[in-house]
C-alpha cells in the first residue's frame, strides 16, 4: 500500500510526462504482483471498488476529532478524502497491508465489513496510505495518468529488463487482459508467452437489422443486397477458440449448457453467427423441425437424452465473424460468405448448414417470397449489403429485416381469374370479401382483397376445381364464384398490414395478402365482419 | 478572564503598560522586544531593542547595522527589569536566536512564545517550557490535519532522489533564515557530505550560523559562473521560496524541485506551487506539539495569535480551558 501511495502522490506532483513514465516503470519494477497489476488497474481505470461511502468516512472521522475541528480542517484543505487521511488519529503505526490485499479483500467484503476494515487500516497507516485508501475504498480513486502512457510505461519497464516489446503490441492484447495482469508482466519479465490477445471464445457483440419501411421499398437498390430467410428460431454466437466452446445468445449469455449436442459437434476454430433450430438429417440435407420442436429445447438448464435424440439442435449459418485465426467481420459480407461456406463444408452436415441465398428480381417477387416463405418457422426476409462489415449493434443503412406479419382474416371467396405461367391453365389469383354486417340481417361480402399465394399445388388445384364448379358469372376473365351466407369457399387470408383505401368499395387495402390455409370446414357466415378488418387498420 | 492583564493588544502590537514596551511591534516604536529575526516580527526603525544577542546579529544582517537606534541583548533566563515589568527570553525552538519572553508584573505571569516548535533541531537552542498564568501561543498550524512527519524521513526522499537519477538535481525552496540551515544540516547529519550550494541571499546568514558554531559542512554560491552546469548534477541547491518558482532554478540540470515547509502536508497546495518534491519540514509546532504545549504548561489563560486561531480555542473549549484569540494584524503566514 505505501509504494502505491507515494506513487499517486508523486503522479500528482510530476508535471512532466516523461517524469511520470519513469515513475510507473519504475513501480512495476519494484511492486511485486499482484499489487502492480491493480496498481495497473487503477491508472487505466479498470479498478472500481465502491466498498465505502465517503460521507460515512466522513462522519467517522468527525466523531474521531470534533465535528468543528474536521469542518474547520475540511474547508482549510478543500478536499474531502485527503482531509480524512490527514485528520485521522492513528492509535499504533503497523506494517500497512500490502495493495493486492486491500483490494483482494476489500471486493470480497460486505458493505458493513468493508467498513470495519477500512476504520481498522485508517487506525494503524500513515497519512498518504490513508489517503490512497480512502480513494480506492469510496471509488474516487483518479491517478491522473491516461491508460495509454500506463501501457508505454509497461513497454519501458519490459525494455529495462531486455524484453522488447512495442506499446501497439501491448495494446493489442489488452483488451483481454485482466487485474492483476500476472500473465502480461510475465511476459513483459521474459518469464512468460505472450498472452492470448483475446479471452478465448469471447462474445462478440451481434449485427442487427432495422426494420424496412415500406416507402424505402421503391428506393431501394435491391441488387446491393444478399437476400436470406430471416428465420424464427434462437440467434446464437457458436464460439470454438483454442478448444474453449461457447454458445451465445444474441445479447451475449452463454447457453452452452442448454445444447451440449450441439457444442459437441462445435469442431472448429472461428465464431459463427447463425439460428440455432432443431433439425433432422436425412443423409443429404436438415429438415428443419416446428416451432414446437423447437420449444422443447428452450429454457433448460439441462437436457435428457432422450430429448436430445428426438429434437437435435442444429445451427444455420449466416454469417463468419472469425475463420480460424482471423477476424473477419471487417471484410464484406460478399467476402465472409465465401469463407463461410467453405468454413462450413468442413463441418457436421447433421448439425450445420448455411442459411441460403434467395433471388429476387423486383421488390414484387421480393415481395412475394417474404409473403410465402417454405416453412413456418420463417417470419420474413433479411436484406443483407453484400459490401458491409459485420458492425455491432444496430447500424442503420447496411441490413433490412422485413418481417411477414401474423394478421389473419377469413374471407370468402368471390371472383377467380386465371394466372401467369406455369400457372395459366389455374385459376390462381383469387378476390376475396368480408361480411358488411350479419347475413341474415342482410349483411353482403364486399371485396377486401386479392391473392394469388400462399397455397401449395395440391390446393391450387382444389380451388380451381371449386371455381370451375361454382362459376355464376363471367365477365372477360373473370369468373364469379358463388358465395353465399351458407355455400362458398373460406380462406385464412394472412396479410402485412391494413391501409384505408378511398379506392376500395370496402375502405380498406390489404398489403401482401396470401392464402394462408384453406377452410372448406367453416361456413361463409363464420367468415369475418368488415368491422373486425377495420379494427387492425392503424 | 483574567482581571487587568498586563499585556493587551494594539495596532502596534502587544503592549505592557507596567514596562511601556511593545513586543514585536509591527511599526516602529520606542521600545521594542522583539522574540526573533522573522521580519514579520522583527522590524527596522525602533528606538530600542531588546532581543537576544542572536536576533539582534541577525537583523544587522539583514536590515543593516543601524535597523535601531539602541540595542540591548538579553541573556537565556537572565532578569530584566524595565519599569515595573521583569522579563526574561527562554529558548522557543524555533530559529537561532528565538526566544519566548517572560513577562512579569503585578504579579501576573505571561509568556509570549512568539513561534516555537517543540522538537529536536540541532540549528538552535530548544524550547524551554515556562510557568506561566496566561501562555501566548501561535497557531501557524493549528489544524488537527498538520502533523510534521520525522526530519529525517523528508530528507531520505531527497537522498532517494540523487540516488536514483543521478544526472538530476533537487534544487529545495526554503525561507532564508532557519529553514535552509536546518534542511542543510538535516542533510549532513544523513550522511549528505557533498558541496551544497546556495542562493546568493542565503550566503551571509548560513555564514552567521556556521560562526555560532552550527555545522553546515562545503557550502558554495550556485552560481552558474562559480561552477559549469554539469557540476550540479546529483547535487542539492538551496533556493529562496521566490527563487524556486522563478527561472533562477531553471540554470541547473533536470532540477527536481523540492519545498521545505509545513504547508507541503497538504497536497494541492504543493501541486499550486509546481513542488514536485514536498518536504514537510517546519520550524512551527504541529497540531500535536501546539495542544501538548497547552496541556503541559497549564496555565490559567492560553491566548492564540496568527494562524488558525478558531480551531485551537475550540481545542481549548473541548479541553475546559479558558481560551481567545488575540486578533493580531500584521503576522503573516511565514513562508514557512
Ligand atoms: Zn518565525
Ligand atoms: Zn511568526
Amino acid at each position: 500500500m505505501h509504494a502505491f501511495s507515494r506513487l499517486l502522490e508523486a503522479l500528482v506532483l510530476t508535471p512532466s510526462r516523461n517524469g511520470k513514465l519513469d515513475l510507473v516503470a519504475d513501480f512495476f519494477a519494484r511492486a511485486p504482483d499482484p499489487d502492480r497489476g491493480y496498481a495497473l488497474a487503477a491508472i487505466t481505470g479498470d479498478l472500481d471498488i465502491a466498498a465505502v461511502k465517503g460521507a460515512t468516512l466522513r462522519s467517522l472521522a468527525a466523531e474521531r476529532v470534533d465535528a468543528e475541528l474536521f469542518a474547520l480542517s475540511y474547508d482549510f484543505v478543500g478536499d474531502l478524502a485527503e482531509t480524512i487521511a490527514l485528520i485521522w488519529p492513528s492509535s499504533s503505526t503497523e506494517a500497512t497491508p500490502p495493495l493486492g490485499e486491500v483490494v483482494e479483500t476489500l471486493s470480497r467484503a460486505t458493505r458493513p465489513q468493508a467498513l470495519k476494515l477500512v476504520t481498522q487500516w485508517l487506525d494503524t497507516m500513515e497519512p498518504g496510505d490513508r489517503y490512497a485508501l480512502v480513494k480506492l475504498a469510496t471509488g474516487g480513486l483518479r491517478m491522473g495518468v491516461s491508460a495509454r502512457l500506463a501501457k508505454q510505461a509497461l513497454a519501458q519497464f519490459a525494455a529495462a529488463r531486455g524484453t522488447m516489446i512495442a506499446v501497439e503490441e501491448i495494446e493489442e492484447i489488452w483488451p483481454a487482459q485482466t487485474p492483476p495482469y500476472r500473465a502480461l508482466f510475465a511476459w513483459l519479465e521474459g518469464r512468460g508467452t505472450r498472452p492470448s490477445g483475446h479471452a478465448l471464445a469471447p462474445f462478440r457483440p451481434v449485427m442487427l437489422a432495422h426494420p424496412l419501411e415500406e416507402d424505402a421499398l421503391a428506393t431501394l437498390d435491391l441488387g446491393a443486397f444478399q437476400i436470406e430467410w430471416k428465420w424464427d428460431g434462437i440467434r446464437v454466437q457458436a464460439v470454438s477458440d483454442g478448444g474453449v466452446r461457447r454458445l451465445y445468445s444474441r445479447t451475449g449469455d452463454d447457453i452452452s449448457t442448454a445444447f451440449p449436442d450441439l457444442v459437441a459437434a462445435m469442431d472448429f476454430e472461428g465464431a459463427l453467427d447463425g439460428e440455432l433450430l432443431v433439425g433432422h438429417f436425412d443423409g443429404r440435407a436438415l429438415s428443419i423441425g416446428s416451432f414446437s420442436d423447437l420449444q422443447q429445447r428452450l429454457n433448460r438448464k439441462s437436457v435428457a437424452p432422450a430429448l436430445l435424440r428426438q429434437y437435435p439442435a442444429c445451427l444455420r449459418a449466416y454469417d463468419l465473424l472469425v475463420d480460424g485465426p482471423d477476424d473477419v467481420r471487417a471484410l464484406p459480407l460478399a467476402e465472409r460468405r465465401i469463407r463461410l461456406d467453405r468454413f462450413a463444408a468442413t463441418l457436421d452436415p447433421a448439425r450445420f448448414d448455411v442459411s441460403p441465398v434467395l433471388n429476387a428480381a423486383d421488390i414484387a417477387a421480393l415481395g412475394q417470397l417474404r409473403a410465402d416463405p417454405p416453412h413456418g418457422l420463417i417470419e420474413g426476409v433479411m436484406l443483407k449489403r453484400r459490401d458491409s462489415a459485420y458492425l455491432a449493434g444496430r447500424p442503420k443503412g447496411p441490413w433490412f429485416k422485413w418481417k411477414r406479419d401474423a394478421m389473419t382474416v377469413d374471407a370468402v371467396l368471390m371472383y377467380a381469374q386465371r394466372g401467369h405461367g406455369k400457372r395459366s391453365g389455374f385459376y390462381s389469383d383469387y378476390t376475396f370479401g368480408c361480411w358488411t354486417d350479419d347475413p341474415s340481417a342482410g349483411g353482403v361480402l364486399v371485396p377486401v382483397g386479392k391473392a394469388y399465394s400462399g397455397f401449395t399445388d395440391e390446393e391450387l388445384k382444389r380451388i380451381d376445381k371449386f371455381v370451375r364448379d361454382n362459376t355464376v358469372d363471367r365477365h372477360g376473365p373473370v369468373r364469379v364464384v358463388r358465395a353465399t351466407a351458407d355455400f362458398g369457399l373460406v380462406f385464412e387470408v394472412a396479410f402485412e398490414g391494413l391501409n384505408a383505401s378511398a379506392r376500395h368499395k370496402s375502405g380498406v387495402a390489404m398489403r401482401f395478402p396470401r392464402i394462408a390455409r384453406l377452410r372448406f370446414d367453416k361456413p361463409p357466415h363464420e367468415a369475418d365482419r368488415l368491422a373486425t378488418l377495420k379494427q387492425l387498420l392503424r | 478572564m483574567i482581571a487587568n492583564p498586563i499585556l493587551v493588544p494594539r495596532p502596534e502590537g502587544l503592549w505592557c503598560e507596567a514596562g511601556r514596551f511593545f513586543i514585536d511591534p509591527v511599526r516602529a516604536v520606542d521600545r521594542a522586544l522583539i522574540t526573533h529575526a522573522h521580519s514579520d516580527h522583527a522590524r527596522p526603525g525602533h528606538a530600542h531593542v531588546l532581543a537576544t544577542r542572536q536576533t539582534l546579529d541577525i537583523m544587522a544582517i539583514r536590515m543593516g547595522e543601524r535597523f535601531a537606534a539602541a540595542t540591548q541583548a538579553a541573556q537565556w533566563g537572565e532578569m530584566i527589569r524595565i519599569g515595573d515589568a521583569s522579563v526574561s527570553f527562554h529558548p522557543a525552538g524555533h530559529v537561532l536566536g528565538s526566544a519566548q519572553i517572560r513577562i512579569e508584573a503585578n504579579g501576573q505571569v505571561i509568556v509570549v512564545s512568539g513561534d516555537y516548535k517543540r522538537r529536536a533541531d540541532p540549528t538552535c537552542a530548544a524550547f524551554e517550557p515556562v510557568a506561566c498564568d496566561v501562555f501566548i501561543t501561535e497557531a501557524t498550524f493549528g489544524l488537527p490535519v498538520f502533523r510534521h512527519p520525522d526530519t529525517r524521513d523528508e530528507i531520505t526522499k531527497v537522498l532517494d532522489v540523487l540516488a536514483r537519477s543521478p544526472e538530476r538535481s533537487v534544487v529545495i525552496g526554503a525561507y532564508a533564515l532557519g529553514k535552509a540551515q536546518r534542511v542543510i544540516r538535516a542533510l549532513r547529519d544523513a550522511g549528505y557530505d557533498r558541496p551544497i550550494h546556495l542562493h546568493g541571499s542565503m550566503i551571509p546568514l548560513c555564514a552567521y550560523y556556521q560562526s555560532q558554531g552550527i555545522e553546515l559542512g562545503d557550502l558554495r554560491p550556485a552560481t552558474v559562473e562559480s561552477g559549469r552546469r554539469g557540476d550540479f548534477s546529483g547535487g542539492v541547491i538551496i533556493g529562496t521560496p521566490s527563487a524556486i518558482a522563478d527561472k533562477w532554478s531553471r540554470r541547473f540540470p533536470d532540477p527536481v524541485v523540492a519545498f521545505a515547509s509545513g504547508w507541503m502536508r497538504i497536497r494541492q497546495r504543493a501541486k499550486q506551487g509546481g513542488v514536485e518534491l514536498p518536504l514537510i519540514i517546519s520550524d512551527h509546532s504541529d497540531w500535536d506539539e501546539l495542544t501538548a504545549t497547552i496541556s503541559e504548561l497549564n496555565p490559567q489563560e492560553v491566548w492564540v495569535t496568527h494562524g488558525r486561531e478558531e480551531a485551537l480555542v475550540r481545542w481549548c473549549a473541548l479541553h475546559q480551558r479558558v481560551a481567545r484569540p488575540l486578533n493580531l494584524v500584521g503576522y503573516e503566514d511565514e513562508a514557512e
